[in-house]
């Protein structure tokens, strides 16, 4: 793997405004994202997690601009992508594409597999019209189907068939970039294992990054090398994937790690049980905003917004409980258990 | 590679497995519905009797026998005559073609036109949609027939202009429609694939939204017909469409309507052929939807 950085993110935030009244005037905003940022190497796959509505997806299509950014700066291969005129963003497409996460409503039903593969060849202008349709049918074979499943309707196939035939569209183009949004969390367990295999021998085999946004921590475990967790709209614990699972720092990640099952009955770890429901986007709480449900919290908490910080050398963590300000106010603080060791 | 998929997917096909396309899969539906197997039947029916019209009418529309007047229906006159002696059967038969044409006219206008401001109002959203969106509530404000009333006032009474009418007072019905169609289509994640992959806006409209918008057109345009029969009919019948001695069943129910009593088989049989025409597009309509678009919701 180089570590050449194939994308970066800044301060990326997204404000959905939510319009009443009579007039359609603005009265809030849904922070959906607010101020993520992170950067992807060539050839690795980062991971993101957190739970339904923390701003994962809305993440992921700022990346293509499939939303307009509300602020902050996405650089691929070092341009600038937010300043892209429309057509020249839609020409960048053809390096960064997207896998959705469901298959069902993905493919457009009155299309055949070879018009809805075909597509992405046509829109860049790729090849002739027997060309296209000679890779349409490698990539059917690629992705584990078979080339006679051109002429089908995507209702003639099951769930993980039809994320195959998401994933060869995907690949299409020869993308740089590959943004899976939840790609498996619509299909049954058994068909997951299959489709992240065959994710992992298509990132070998074509030197593809990775984008993989899922809600657990179990899919993208094996996936990942790095993860970033989010949490209402902000990054909160950002690092390489080992790391993640063996010594999380953020509560909410250790949280979410406990919430996962464990095949292994000599494990043994305190388990936080994540009480509460999540916060409103459109009204988060102040300071930090896991600071409703976390059992660690301090004053400082509520009033502060704790930055994402690297803590250790590749672990990035926004928490109080790793600052100065945390310390510094001297409370009765408790680390989280895998904290104490340090 | 992974796992052959072919091993664990259980829905996996053989290469002999047929397409099965959208409308395939419509049809084979369709064709199970015996109730919307006996209305096409009845529409196929009357489409035959419109074309062959001249070969199946023993008479023309207007051959007037003063000697035979109001003889009830015989072996002579299958549906009896009128009181200017025609014969009834050879006027139903011709006002078949009158009452399909008009029907299948019209609702083409109000489809084409309907939809295209649909598109419009449902593609462009924002002040585009509110203006042409407003002025549709205006128009399902009014009783159709009262506003296909005042339309004839304006342009006078004929049968031309009743069709006329009739496409004007149709268009909302279908703008909506398809408004609607087109806004939740726009929101399909095979619409945000289409962008991702990038598509252009114009192209998207084109080759995703408008396809999957159009099963609605296809399944309220067969239920508009029946309306639109019986629109004619009425306006007919007010004396505000067909006009004498044309053979529409509407114009024919009103100018025997004070035989009633002493030869009801005057009214009876352009009344049954109404009746039957608007149930017979009425059931392929409903056949259509349950086909064509479960969710629909007319
Ligand atoms: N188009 C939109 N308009 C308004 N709010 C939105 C829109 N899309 C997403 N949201 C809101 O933004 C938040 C984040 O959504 P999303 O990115 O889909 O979360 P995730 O993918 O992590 O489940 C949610 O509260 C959601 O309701
Ligand atoms: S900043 Fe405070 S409230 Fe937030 S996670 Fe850390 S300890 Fe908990
Ligand atoms: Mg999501």
């Amino acid at each position: 793997m180089t570590t050449e950085t194939l994308l970066r993110v800044e301060n990326l935030k997204k404000h959905f405004p939510i319009r009443g009244g009579v007039l359609g005037k603005e009265i809030g905003s849904v922070k959906a994202v607010e101020g993520v940022s992170f950067e992807v190497k060539k050839g690795e796959t980062l991971g993101i997690v957190g739970e339904s509505g923390c701003g994962k997806s809305t993440t992921g299509r700022m990346l293509l601009r499939l939303i307009e950014p509300t602020d902050g700066k996405i650089y691929f291969e070092d341009q600038d992508v937010t300043e892209l005129s429309t057509s020249d963003m839609r020409k960048l497409r053809r390096d960064m594409q997207m896998v959705f996460q469901d298959p069902f409503a993905s493919l457009n039903p009155r299309h055949t597999v070879e018009k809805i593969l075909e597509e992405p060849l046509k829109v860049h202008g790729i090849g002739t019209p027997k060309e296209r349709k000679q890779k349409v049918r490698e990539l059917l074979e690629i992705v584990g189907l078979s080339s006679y499943h051109a002429k089908r309707y995507p209702h003639q196939f099951s769930g993980g068939q039809r994320q195959r035939i998401g994933i060869a569209r995907a690949l299409m183009t020869q993308p740089k970039l590959i943004i899976a949004d939840e790609p498996v969390s619509a299909l049954d367990v058994s068909i997951q294992a299959q489709v992240l295999n065959l994710m992992q021998d298509l990132q070998k085999e074509f030197q593809l990054t990775y984008i993989v946004i899922a809600h657990d921590l179990g899919v993208v475990r094996h996936i990942s090398d790095r993860v970033g967790v989010m949490y209402l709209g902000r990054m909160a614990e950002l690092t390489e994937s080992e790391k993640m699972y063996d010594k999380p720092l953020h509560p909410y990640t250790q949280a979410l790690l406990s919430a996962v099952p464990i095949p292994d009955p000599l494990y043994e770890k305190d388990s936080i049980v994540l009480e509460g429901d999540i916060p409103s986007p459109s009204n988060p709480p102040s300071g930090c905003a896991f600071h409703t449900r976390c059992p660690y919290k301090m004053d400082v908490c509520t009033q502060k917004v704790p930055e994402l910080r690297e803590h250790e050398p590749g672990h990035y963590v926004a928490c109080h409980l790793y600052t100065e300000e945390g310390s510094a106010a001297g409370q009765n603080k408790q680390l989280p258990e895998e904290g104490k060791h340090e | 590679m992974g796992e052959p998929a072919q091993k664990l997917d259980p829905v996996n096909k053989s290469p002999q497995e047929e397409t099965i396309s959208p409308w395939k899969e419509a049809w084979r539906k369709f064709r199970k519905n015996k109730i919307a197997l006996v209305g096409t039947s009845i529409v196929f029916f009357f489409i035959l009797i419109a074309i062959f019209a001249p070969l199946i009418a023993p008479q023309g529309i207007n051959e007037q026998d003063l000697p035979n007047r109001l003889q009830p229906p015989s072996s002579d006159f299958w549906f009896g005559t009128d009181d200017f002696g025609r014969d009834i059967f050879s006027r139903v038969v011709f006002g078949a073609r009158l009452s399909l044409t008009v029907g299948f006219l019209a609702v083409v206008g109000s489809a084409i036109v309907g939809s295209m401001l649909g598109i419009i109002a449902g593609y462009y959203g924002k002040w585009v949609d509110t203006i042409i969106s407003r002025i549709f509530d205006i128009m399902l404000a009014f009783p159709s027939i009262l506003l296909a009333i005042a339309v004839v006032s304006i342009l006078g009474p004929s049968l031309r202009n009743a069709l006329i009418a009739i496409a004007i007072i149709n268009i909302p019905n279908f703008g909506r429609l398809i408004r609607s169609r087109v806004l939740s289509v726009k929101e399909e994640e095979y619409i945000m694939a289409a962008k991702a992959i990038g598509m252009s806006d114009s192209r998207i409209l084109f080759s995703h939204v408008l396809p999957n918008s159009m099963t609605p057109i296809i399944v309220q345009g067969s239920l508009a017909i029946a309306t639109a029969i019986l629109e004619a009919a009425a306006l007919g019948f007010l004396g505000l469409g067909a006009q004498i001695p044309e053979p529409e069943w509407g114009a024919m129910l009103a100018a025997s309507r004070a035989l009633l009593v002493q030869a009801p088989w005057t009214l009876f049989f352009p009344g049954l052929a109404i009746m039957l025409a608007v149930l017979g597009f009425n059931l392929m309509g409903d056949g259509l939807r349950d086909a064509l678009d479960p969710k629909m919701k007319t």
